[in-house]
């Protein structure tokens, strides 16, 4: 029995009222030539809407990102153009596919290479928890081995949820406070990870 | 004159007489089994013979007997000949106490890597191979995995609770 | 001028003390597609030696299938070549079908076709575009990929899911084709051809295209026959060999299509005969929707084999009839009867002959699964073919032989 077809047969026009949006301003005071806000808050709109990825694509979720980065549904649109493989250069380190027991010292060793602030976002059911793969090669999720800030799940995730999962990173980003990386609870954090 | 399985055998048998034995045919397949230390001999003259022409290695592989005391690992041979088209499979039985079979490497280059899988997976140790080391696990792993005795999971995880698999 | 002379450290002509860099193109690289790394001694920019290690994706999938039930195998099957999963899939269920004896109707072995050459477009397309940007030009991967979202679109219509797509069942499908499956395939037959004609354009005969691919990792019939190629690696080495056409699986034989052979086995060829194959699926997916719209009355409808012990009843009857209740109970809870067995089956994967061997002990999971995966087995002779090259020529014969690093490792 066949449903009414929605979408892709017929494609709609497009408007250009929907293609632009505004990004609103931080609450502050504003006067003649001038607007006051908070520090972090500046830093956090900047910052968020221009995370440099690294996609460490080992396997099949590597594929979705290929599409997420392509056209149809577009990274590039949230500030994500630029792309980088060198962790030094990089905010967001997002870890698509499984990770084996031999590529773990390989991801905390690029981890560790990239500069604070950093973001890691777990994509996919083997990073998050080791998916459908519980076997002796396969490490149960890659917050065994360095702190995740987001975890997407799916086998693979729909582009959208990589999308989703990229604007709760933003959201991150844009509230955090200038004095995290140096509060006792992250310095509590990177020492259970063993990370100075 | 195309190649058939009985032809394949009738020639094996005339060769190798008791060496090669135990010839079936599941699906269509022609299945032998070959001596441990003859195998270098059996795919030679199968890669040799102008009428044979087995020249493609399809596949090599191992398994695991656990109840076949004394033959515990199989090494499996897929050969191919693809002038004729005809597929045949023979298998090396070793015990796990000594399992030491001849490497085809020097006949076939795609035996390498094949070789280091199956002795990553089932400790076959290819005599001869030119560096035969783990290939896929860690190199550090001191069992071989895919032997029946092991189990799949990681014993040492904690996330996930095997009561609730069944497998408690 | 003297003095730029003074800092350059000029060696004797064979003195010892000439060095090599040791470079290790690590498991994460932007041109490795997928974990594998690659330890090279160079010499400047030529490479003297190359050595490979894998096994970073390792997930055991050859003892995980020691565990699961026969149709609990699809979702792994698809983990292995993940751009062009439904190939995998239907390789395994004919793979159980030949073990258990089963017939597939002939409307369901066109149907397979269909979709298995549309994965193989879409594996040949990310091969080719990536060759692409591993060269520099991504404008090829940028505009071709919208044509994947059409392909992945019909397989979400058929199976529900874009990528790894568990799709069909033994003896069949899940589910019939609905009427939008069609209109999307008809759709895609409609716009492809001109989307893979700019893609031609931009490359085939694009200077600095042929100039980096051209006699970058050749490899002769021989040396790959001996390595164990099979696939488009082999067929542009110049030997003709197509799993399709030497044991014809889903009535391939009712099919008329051209094999491309390349000559010489460098990159250039491999691009052109990928791209050849592309031209060729096209042609038999129009050939196979005709056929699909040939059939009339009940015939139309078929989209599975009549095979009730494996293949799960409908659920109006489960609810309703008795039979269909015990069988449901029997298939889910696998106490159906095994055969024992072993059978190799093989099917011509994106990469070559992907191939199956199955050993059934008569219990509900099989005794042992092996998987013979192309990409592993080519990728031996990866060395040989960059040894003597230059590191970007390692570089372009990397992304040429289409390695998946699921595939690799298993």
């Amino acid at each position: 029995m066949s449903r009414p077809v929605r979408f892709n047969i017929t494609p709609i026009e497009a408007n250009i009222s929907d293609a632009v949006s505004v990004a609103e301003a931080p609450d502050g005071y504003a006067g003649e030539g001038f607007f006051t806000t908070k520090l972090s808050d500046v830093v956090g709109l900047a910052r968020k809407n221009s995370l440099w990825p690294l996609p460490f694509a080992t396997s099949c979720c590597g594929i979705e990102f290929m599409a997420t980065m392509a056209s149809h549904y577009d990274l590039a649109r949230f500030g994500a153009e630029r792309v980088g493989f060198s962790p030094r250069q990089c905010d967001l380190l997002m870890v698509m596919g499984t990770i084996s027991k031999k590529m773990g010292p390989v991801l905390r060793q690029v981890y560790l290479q990239m500069a604070e602030p950093r973001w890691v976002i777990s994509v996919g059911a083997c990073a998050c928890s080791g998916g459908i793969f519980d076997t002796y090669s396969v490490l149960q999720g890659i917050d065994q081995v360095i702190p995740v800030d987001v975890y997407v799940p799916g086998c693979p995730p729909r582009p959208e949820a990589i999308l989703d999962g990229f604007m709760k990173v933003q959201e991150l980003v844009g509230q955090e406070s200038i004095r995290r990386r140096n509060s006792d609870q992250y310095k509590a954090l990177m020492n259970s990870y063993g990370i100075e | 004159m195309a190649l058939t399985n009985e032809h394949v055998q009738q020639r094996l048998s005339e060769k190798f007489g008791t060496i090669v034995s135990n010839f079936e045919e599941p699906y269509g397949m022609l299945s032998f089994e070959v001596e441990k230390d003859q195998n270098l001999k059996v795919l030679q003259f199968l890669h040799d013979e102008a009428d044979l022409g087995f020249q493609f290695l399809t596949d090599l592989c191992a398994v695991n007997y656990p109840d076949q005391v004394g033959r515990e690992l199989a090494v499996v041979y897929h050969l191919h000949s693809l002038k004729d088209n005809l597929r045949i499979r023979f298998k090396v039985f070793a015990p796990v106490a000594q399992p030491d079979v001849f490497t085809a490497t020097k006949l076939y280059s795609a035996a390498n890597w094949m070789e280091r899988e199956t002795y990553d997976f089932f400790g076959v140790n290819f005599v001869g191979h030119p560096n035969l080391k783990r290939i896929l696990n860690v190199d550090e792993m001191d069992y071989f995995p895919l032997r029946k005795e092991f189990p799949l999971e990681d014993q040492t995880r904690i996330d996930k609770d095997d009561q609730m698999f069944g497998r408690g | 001028m003297t003095e730029h002379h003074q800092h350059h450290i000029k060696l004797p002509e064979g003195s010892i003390e000439k060095q090599t860099t040791t470079l290790n193109m690590g498991p994460t690289h932007p041109a490795t597609h997928g974990v594998f790394q690659n330890i090279m001694e160079l010499d400047g920019e030529r490479i003297v030696s190359a050595e490979q290690t894998v096994g970073y994706i390792h997930r055991a999938f050859e003892k995980l299938a020691e565990r699961r039930p026969l149709n609990q195998v699809t979702p792994i099957t698809d983990r292995l070549n993940y751009c062009s999963s439904p190939i995998n899939n239907m390789g395994w269920h004919l793979t159980c079908e030949k073990l258990l004896g089963v017939q597939t109707p002939k409307r369901v072995d066109y149907l397979r076709i269909i979709i298995m050459e549309l994965a193989r477009i879409a594996d040949h397309l990310i091969c080719n575009s990536i060759m692409g940007v591993d060269t520099g030009a991504y404008t090829g991967f940028m505009y071709i990929m919208q044509y994947r979202e059409l392909i992945y679109e019909i397989y979400e219509e058929v199976c529900g899911s874009r990528l790894t797509t568990n799709i069909g069942r033994i003896g069949g499908f899940e589910r019939d084709f609905s009427n939008t499956a069609f209109t999307k395939l008809e759709k895609f037959l409609k716009e492809y051809p001109a989307a893979l004609r700019e893609l031609e354009n931009l490359f085939t005969r694009n200077r600095i295209f042929m100039d980096r691919t051209i006699g970058a990792g050749p490899i002769s019939a021989e040396r790959a026959l001996n390595y164990g190629f099979t696939g488009p690696n082999l067929r542009a080495a110049g030997v003709d060999y197509d799993v399709r056409v030497h044991t014809p699986y889903s009535s391939y034989e009712d099919f008329d299509f051209k094999v491309p052979v390349g000559t010489t086995g460098d990159s250039y060829d491999r691009f052109l005969v990928r791209n050849g194959e592309m031209w060729e699926s096209l042609s038999i997916i129009n050939q196979a929707y005709q056929k699909v719209q040939g059939f009339k009355g009940t015939d139309a409808d078929v989209y599975h084999a009549d095979v009730p012990e494996y293949y799960l009843p409908k659920k109006e009857d489960v609810y309703t009839k008795m039979e269909a209740l015990i069988w449901h109970f029997k298939i889910v809870m696998g106490e159906v009867e095994m055969p024992k067995g072993e059978v190799y089956s093989a099917v011509e994967g994106g990469n070559g002959e992907l191939g199956f061997y199955l050993i059934s002990d008569g219990g509900r999971t099989p005794f042992r699964l092996h998987f013979r995966r192309p990409s592993f087995i080519y990728y031996q002779a990866y060395s040989e073919l960059v040894v003597g090259g230059m590191l970007s020529d390692a570089i372009v014969v990397m992304s040429s032989l289409n390695l998946i690093a699921g595939e690799l490792d298993a």
